[in-house]
């Protein structure tokens, strides 16, 4: 794929013969092609994923790639967040939860914010539901999000972007505000989207659709990408139309070391290990060095930790029961 | 027979946070204690308690204990899986928990939680994990359990360094209007800590078997009242430690 330009490859379509003639936009690209497409130095990123399907893969090849000054707009900010920050990618963070989980802390982003080392970090710092407000005025195009949240708080007095407003209606009542937030791009992982980009996740499914809306541009980093009757026997199963997507990444376990339900499992060990390798900055610069920029992309991360090392993380079948669509007869109208 | 002398911290803390759960049908519980507390309620004093997760899944069945809020067996087997502004929205500000439980690093007498830095915020000593979702519980819950491990006055303190999630009281000063009565419990390894709601302040109501008032009240970073008929907690009796140990986290994931 290198050297074919993404948007020649958005105006090759494939036409699928049904009733009405629709065409079909490929937008399947490579990893290295998405991110040098839609990441730019100085851009607000957002990268979703609640636990679930974190786009840890996209995460590190923005790392190789050497992005610089990004804005990264993540609920919770953890494992891939604190590597970016090791990496020098990042300027700026918004966030509503900055550690690994419930298993440590993240060492490189204690640096950062503590002791400005090696560098100061901006921080912007939200609830869980002040994110989402802000994702949800940003995909529906909202001035402001109102939420119960934040009275009495202190963080308004270290965020302005915490406002107060009168509601406008006969009871006056007062609620704080989120601004919005319209992110340059927004990166999710999912399990399965077909060529266009109509995009299939199941289990918790976060936040994602709406910081897909929310943003200018999105790509979508997938387990596989599927034919497209897969996707039409299960509509409902969509969470993001194809018109919402810019690029689709096939990269199989690329959410390591969080989790795709129903594909493997989260490596809790690696959770639990990783407060020590970011506690020493040297030791968090060795595992870059080794994993990341040591590795060409995420096909090579995944060989380098072995079939042995991903069958510790398989899971076993739970299928759900098929529902009836149900198709009209031909021969009753 | 299971043997009640060898109980740890944090079985003592999820037994007598458990009963505080007896009646109640839906607790917002994170992982580790209030986990143990409600899945143990659960078997016990509240038969219909539902946990919901911070991650979105209601009526969880998990196969394992979970070691996250969003950890796959919590999903498999659910009654619902629902998206982040459904969760928010709809469950936690719509007013469907009856029980949230939070920790913190500090808590004042008026329930006040910090989780966010130790120090001045924008040049912190410590830089804590946040609000995550602790600020909506609060203001959305009915009430809220606190569960501390440990009760010293570090963590109960006259003055938060910052407030992140703040009880009614502040709410009402900044002019917002609370849904929920905030902190009305506060479980610790020395007692237990309550206010009926608004406008009263934290009172120690019960203490664990050999620890005296004045202890509790040395621990406390701020004159803390006593109630005029002090309790003192049952201790864990050997069934609820044996369904605690071989029935709730029988790996002891939780039960260090």
């Amino acid at each position: 794929m290198c050297g074919i330009n993404l948007t020649l490859i958005r105006y090759w379509t494939l036409h699928n013969a049904d009733w009405h003639g629709e065409s079909v936009t490929d937008k399947t690209t490579t990893m290295a092609e998405a991110i040098a497409a839609f990441v730019h130095d100085g851009d607000t990123v957002a990268l979703e994923g609640f636990t679930h399907l974190i786009p840890t893969a996209a995460g590190h090849e923005i790392i190789r790639q050497g992005r610089r000054d990004l804005t990264v707009v993540r609920m919770t900010a953890d494992i891939v967040v604190d590597q970016m920050l090791a990496g020098g990618c990042v300027r700026k963070l918004v966030s509503s939860f900055v550690g690994n989980s419930s298993a440590g802390s993240l060492g490189e982003l204690r640096r950062r914010i503590e002791r400005a080392d090696p560098e100061p970090l901006e921080f912007e710092e939200y609830s869980h539901y002040g994110m989402i407000g802000r994702y949800l005025a940003g995909a529906q195009r909202l001035p402001f999000y109102p939420v119960r949240s934040y009275g009495g708080s202190d963080l308004p007095s270290v965020n302005p972007g915490l406002r107060k407003v009168r509601s406008p209606y006969d009871d006056g009542e007062q609620v704080y505000v989120v601004p919005p937030v319209n992110p340059d791009v927004t990166i999710i992982h999912a399990q399965r989207a077909d060529r266009s980009g109509n995009t299939q996740v199941w289990g918790l499914t976060g936040i994602q659709a709406e910081a897909v809306y929310a943003a200018k541009k999105a790509v979508v980093v997938v387990e596989e990408v599927v034919d497209d009757d897969v996707i039409r026997r299960d509509p409902n199963r969509t969470l993001i139309p194809s018109h919402a997507v810019d690029a689709v990444v096939a990269c199989p376990r690329g959410a390591h070391p969080s989790f795709a339900q129903g594909y493997y499992d989260r490596d809790n060990a690696f959770y639990r290990g990783w407060s020590a390798i970011s506690a020493d900055p040297a030791r968090l610069r060795g595992w870059l060095a080794e994993w990341v920029l040591g590795t060409r992309d995420h096909p090579e991360y995944v060989a380098k930790l072995g079939e042995r090392y991903w069958a510790g993380l398989a899971v076993d079948d739970a299928l759900s029961l098929p529902v009836n669509y149900g198709r009209r007869r031909e021969n009753t109208r | 027979m299971t043997s009640t002398k060898d109980t740890t911290s944090s079985e003592l803390l999820s037994v007598v946070a458990s009963r505080e759960l007896a009646g109640k049908r839906t607790v917002f519980a994170g992982i580790g204690l209030p986990t143990l507390a409600a899945s143990l309620a659960h078997l016990t004093v509240a038969p219909e308690l539902e946990i919901v997760y911070e991650s979105g899944v209601c009526g969880a069945h998990p196969s394992h204990l979970p070691e996250t809020i969003a950890d796959a067996v919590l999903i498999t087997g659910a009654e619902a899986v629902l998206s982040m502004p459904a969760l928010f929205g709809n469950v936690l500000q719509g007013g469907h928990i009856d029980v949230g439980f939070l920790g913190a690093a500090q808590i004042d007498r008026w329930g006040n939680l910090n989780s966010s830095v130790i120090g001045d915020w924008a040049d912190p000593a410590v830089r804590l994990p946040g609000p995550g979702g602790a600020m909506e519980v609060m203001a959305n819950s009915g009430e809220v359990f606190v569960v501390m491990r440990r009760h010293d006055p570090r963590s109960f303190v006259d003055q938060l360094d910052f407030c992140t999630s703040p009880g009614p009281d502040r709410a009402l000063a900044d002019g917002i209007r609370p849904l929920g009565a905030g902190v009305t419990r506060v479980i610790t390894d020395l007692g237990i800590l309550a206010r009926p709601g608004v406008g009263e302040p934290l009172r120690l109501v019960a203490v664990h078997p050999g620890v005296t008032a004045g202890q509790v009240r040395a621990a406390t970073g701020w004159p803390l009242e006593v109630d005029g008929d002090l309790a003192t907690i049952e201790p864990p009796a050997a069934a609820e430690l044996r369904r605690l140990r071989e029935q709730v986290d029988p790996g002891r994931v939780y039960l260090r």
